[in-house]
């Protein structure tokens, strides 16, 4: 079973050293590729002296883009199982586990790991939590299963999703919005509770208006996704 | 005789004009410059024909017939900037995949370099 581990990374060089290390520890059987999305600070240098391969963009090309370049190179490579793995360390590599399991078993194509699934296993600002809590609720209506956190970037995919995402990976809001074209594609989505960790380094400056705005941008490109036609498979 | 349409048909003209000589000097592509010719082909011919700008205009209710050359001027110019939208959503994501191949690519070739070593 080959696995891969892909870590979107832009301007995160104060983090991305313990990331790789974190994933090495608990994933020692995966391999790593690092997608530098066009930092300009010296995230590309750290990863390779940390040994990890390093793919790098020529100019940002934004979230969305740089994880389908991540699946696009998992899909030549030929691995079975794609993870994504946030660079700024708030996703912990001992809940890899939780992902693995229902991908492993084939109960998911992909797997989607949740702060919120379990009572109290992560405090969000008041203002996130709200703003997650009308997505999640709107994209369990849509998908006609439960998902606590849409907004979520831990997750896996198997390689019937990592083929899917090659041709098709939305752009602007790119977690959520996955969700709903994979459901449409016909792939079963398995939620599983996570740990995260509280983001350690940078800024998260999500004010209210900031996340209502967020929430509002969200629902109206999944709305504009679902008058889309449904990509093949 | 009003103005307007005089004026409309040398706007006209010199718009037709002025998109031909870009296409003959290969600085507009054919295929951008057909809605600009059939735009300006089709006010010329309104601007020049009274009698079917007052019988078009007649027909959907204006009042004061020049003005319907502004409306189908309005017109035009909303489809125009409708197909340059659908133009740049190509563009970039032809750019995209242009931008993950190449970094794919540089990738395998970096790898080839240190097999050789």
């Amino acid at each position: 079973m080959k696995t891969l581990v892909i870590i979107p990374a832009f301007n995160e060089e104060l983090s991305i050293e313990g990331v790789i290390d974190d994933v090495r520890e608990h994933l020692p059987a995966a391999d790593i590729i690092v997608i530098d999305d066009g930092s300009g600070d010296s995230t590309a240098a750290l990863a390779r002296g940390k040994g990890a391969p390093v793919i790098s963009l020529s100019y940002n090309l934004g979230i969305g883009a740089a994880m389908q370049t991540g699946y696009k190179y998992a899909n030549a490579r030929g691995y079975d199982i794609a993870f994504q793995f946030d660079a700024d360390g708030q996703h912990r590599g001992d809940q890899f586990s939780a992902l693995l399991g229902p991908l492993l078993s084939g109960e998911a194509d992909i797997c989607l790991g949740s702060r919120f699934r379990e009572k109290g296993m992560y405090e969000a600002e008041f203002a996130r939590f709200i703003g997650i809590r009308i997505l999640s609720g709107t994209i369990s209506l849509l998908m006609g299963q439960k998902v606590t956190d849409p907004t979520s970037g831990f997750r896996g995919a198997n390689r019937r999703v990592i083929e899917f995402y090659c041709s098709s990976y939305p752009d602007d809001y790119p977690e959520p919005e996955a969700l709903i074209l994979l459901h449409r594609a016909g792939f079963r989505l398995v939620e599983v509770p996570v740990l995260m960790r509280k983001r350690l380094l940078g800024t998260s400056s999500i004010t209210f208006i900031r996340a209502f705005y967020y929430m509002i941008k969200v629902i109206l490109a999944i709305m504009i996704d679902l008058l889309k036609k449904v990509p093949g498979r | 005789m009003d103005i307007i349409p005089l004026f409309a048909t040398a706007v006209n003209l010199v718009i037709f004009f002025m998109v031909i000589e870009l296409v003959r000097r290969n600085r507009l592509k054919e295929r951008y410059s057909l809605l600009w010719i059939f735009a300006s082909v089709v006010m010329f011919w309104f601007s020049v024909s009274r009698q079917s700008l007052h019988f078009v205009a007649g027909l959907i209710g204006i009042q004061y017939p020049p003005s319907l050359i502004f409306l189908i001027g309005l017109i035009f110019m909303v489809l125009i900037n409708i197909h340059f939208s659908t133009v740049i959503s190509e563009l970039s994501e032809k750019n995209k995949t242009l931008v993950q191949d190449l970094a794919l690519l540089a990738d395998r070739v970096n790898e080839m370099g240190s097999e050789k070593k």
